[in-house]
């Protein structure tokens, strides 16, 4: 069990993967994120908690620099992916680029209106990946590696519309993996699920935490606590507090966390 | 609810009720306004023109003699201007609407923009003819030619093409745009692999409504000067002597339906009214089946997407 019992003495072990510094951004001019700062450690699962509106998903969404697509968005201070000291947020920097390093899974399962295998196949067509053999084979890892393999197998290329939700929703976390991220960034991917297809991703999420480094929104404050290494309290755009899983979920040190988490607030 | 006993809210039901018969009556009505007009008028162009409709009505030119009368030249040159019309207005308003919605800045020149191709859609069809006579037949030199005529309806379908078009974009969710570019897919990548494939349904509904409008459109084509009488057909590709190059059909004088059915009513004896009904006739099926492919397209292609 790699969980971090204690922040201090653990803090040896851990590698930066990625570094948010005064982090703020603005839809127009309303500030959604206030100066936020936050180590994301390598081959860890980050969580993000916090009430609706609080800023986690624009948070999370500046990781792949979501907000590019729409205008009047504006980022301010770094977000730095290590081992390369990239400024994910520099305008010189090919929002492409970003997206080709760091991949997303949604709230909601969105799944192209293809077949299951050219969905997963997709992120390497678009890197220029041609042999058909090798993407039968990183097709097939990546489905492996969400533990769709052996359900999809002998139907790879039937719509994907045709698979349930849990499935639909494991089948875009292939489409994210395909590519071999470096970070994977979750949007709250349970929401739209039922318990059974939500725990079949929570084990997931627990079995690629030593393949990739993760970064996940929840609403559900148990699923924070059960897969997550560290976990970021955000309230109102602000960062309130970052620790722990173990430390925020048993002695927060921020009175807001713990109304938060105990239930007596949001 | 103490104030009012069970025979006062009965009665209340009942009153309400009857203003619901009320306006489902008048909603009937106006129904039947448009349906029994067009029931009335295809029945009177049956009933007027059907027994002209034979094979020789199809393989004839227009003729003096009324019962040797056909509509050899005027299909012919509706097909030869629907080519040119869908090869013009099909990459010409997809690529616009595309533009606008995927690539356009969202600024005030866009909004003007946006605007100016709804209004175009409502701009009398004659002033496109009056256009397209200034511009196509003597600025470009293209004369009175099917060309021309398939421009200028081009034009005239290019609002419906573009709103169509874009409304088709517009309905593909926004994770499913986010979910490709998510993956490292740059803009014409995204529009190429998700955003125009899962839009055609859409789009060849908004195609085939144009040209089934542009099909029967009269004003602007007599504008520029189409033939109200001809009696050969244009040149096709490599035959006669010298024999005609690939294109040469493009340049030649033409007639459309509405013009060979507008030609035979203005004539005086009843025989020539019948055969502007059966014209007519054949108009409305070619329209109507038009219409029915593109709801069959629609259908046919939706089925595979759900969202």
């Amino acid at each position: 069990m790699s969980k971090i019992t204690d922040g201090a003495t653990a803090q040896a072990n851990l590698v930066l993967k990625a570094e948010a510094r005064a982090l703020s951004f603005y839809y127009g001019t309303f500030q959604a994120l206030k100066s936020i700062n936050m180590p994301i450690y390598d081959k860890k699962v980050t969580a993000l908690i916090g009430p609706s509106g609080c800023g986690k998903s624009t948070y999370l969404r500046c990781f792949n620099r979501m907000h590019d697509l729409y205008p009047g968005n504006r980022y301010e201070g770094e977000i730095r992916l290590h081992p390369d000291n990239t400024n994910l947020l520099n305008p010189h920097v090919d929002p492409i680029e970003v997206r080709m390093r760091i991949s997303m899974v949604f709230q909601k399962p969105n799944p192209f209106p293809k077949s299951i295998y050219e969905n997963v196949a997709y992120g390497l067509r678009v890197r220029g990946v041609r042999g058909v053999a090798t993407i039968d084979e990183k097709v097939e890892q990546a489905l492996r590696n969400a533990a769709l393999w052996d359900e999809v197998k002998d139907r790879l290329h039937e719509l994907a519309f045709n698979l349930s939700g849990g499935q639909q929703q494991r089948m875009c976390i292939a489409r994210a993996l395909a590519t071999e991220p470096e970070i994977l960034l979750f949007d709250e991917p349970t929401s739209a699920l039922d318990p059974i297809a939500t725990a079949s991703i929570e084990e997931l999420i627990a079995d690629l935490r030593h393949k990739v480094t993760i970064l996940i929104v929840t609403h559900n404050m148990q699923q924070a606590a059960r897969v997550s290494d560290f976990t970021a309290y955000m309230y109102l755009g602000e960062m309130m507090e970052f620790d722990a899983t173990d430390t925020i979920f048993i002695k927060p040190k921020n009175k807001a966390t713990e109304d938060y988490i105990t239930g007596r607030f949001g | 609810m103490a104030d009012l006993t069970v025979s006062q809210i009965r009665a209340l039901i009942v009153k309400h009720k009857r203003l619901d018969l009320i306006f489902a009556c008048i909603g009937v009505f106006a129904l039947m306004v448009g349906v029994l007009t067009f029931v009335a008028l295809f029945t009177g162009m049956v009933m007027d023109g059907a027994h002209r409709i034979s094979w020789d009505f199809f393989t004839n030119f227009p003729s003096r003699r009324a019962e040797h009368a056909g509509i050899l030249s005027a299909w012919v040159g509706s097909t030869l201007v629907m080519v040119v019309t869908a090869v013009t207005a099909i990459p010409v308003g997809i690529g616009g609407a595309v533009y606008l919605e995927e690539y356009a800045p969202k600024n005030w020149m866009t909004d003007i923009i946006e605007i100016n191709v709804t209004n175009l859609a409502g701009v009398p069809s004659i002033i496109y003819g009056l256009l397209a006579l200034g511009l196509f037949v003597y600025q470009f030199g293209f004369g009175q030619s099917i060309l021309s005529a398939g421009l200028t309806l081009a034009l005239l379908i290019l609002p419906i093409v573009i709103v169509a078009t874009r409304e088709a974009i517009r309905s593909i969710p926004a994770v499913i745009r986010e979910g490709a570019y998510a993956l490292g897919a740059t803009k014409w990548q995204t529009t190429a692999d998700h955003i125009l494939p899962y839009s055609i349904p859409g789009i060849l509904t908004g195609v085939i409504i144009g040209l089934a409008r542009a099909i029967g459109e009269t004003a602007p084509i007599i504008t520029i000067g189409a033939l109200t009488f001809i009696a050969f057909l244009p040149p096709a590709p490599f035959t006669g002597d010298p024999p005609a190059g690939p294109f040469d059909w493009l340049f030649a004088p033409f007639t459309v339906m509405p013009i060979q059915m507008f030609n035979w009513t203005s004539r005086p004896e009843a025989a020539f009214h019948q055969n502007a009904a059966a014209a007519g006739l054949v108009l409305v099926v070619m329209t109507l089946s038009m219409n029915a492919l593109a709801i069959y397209i629609r259908y046919r292609l939706r089925k595979n997407i759900k969202w």
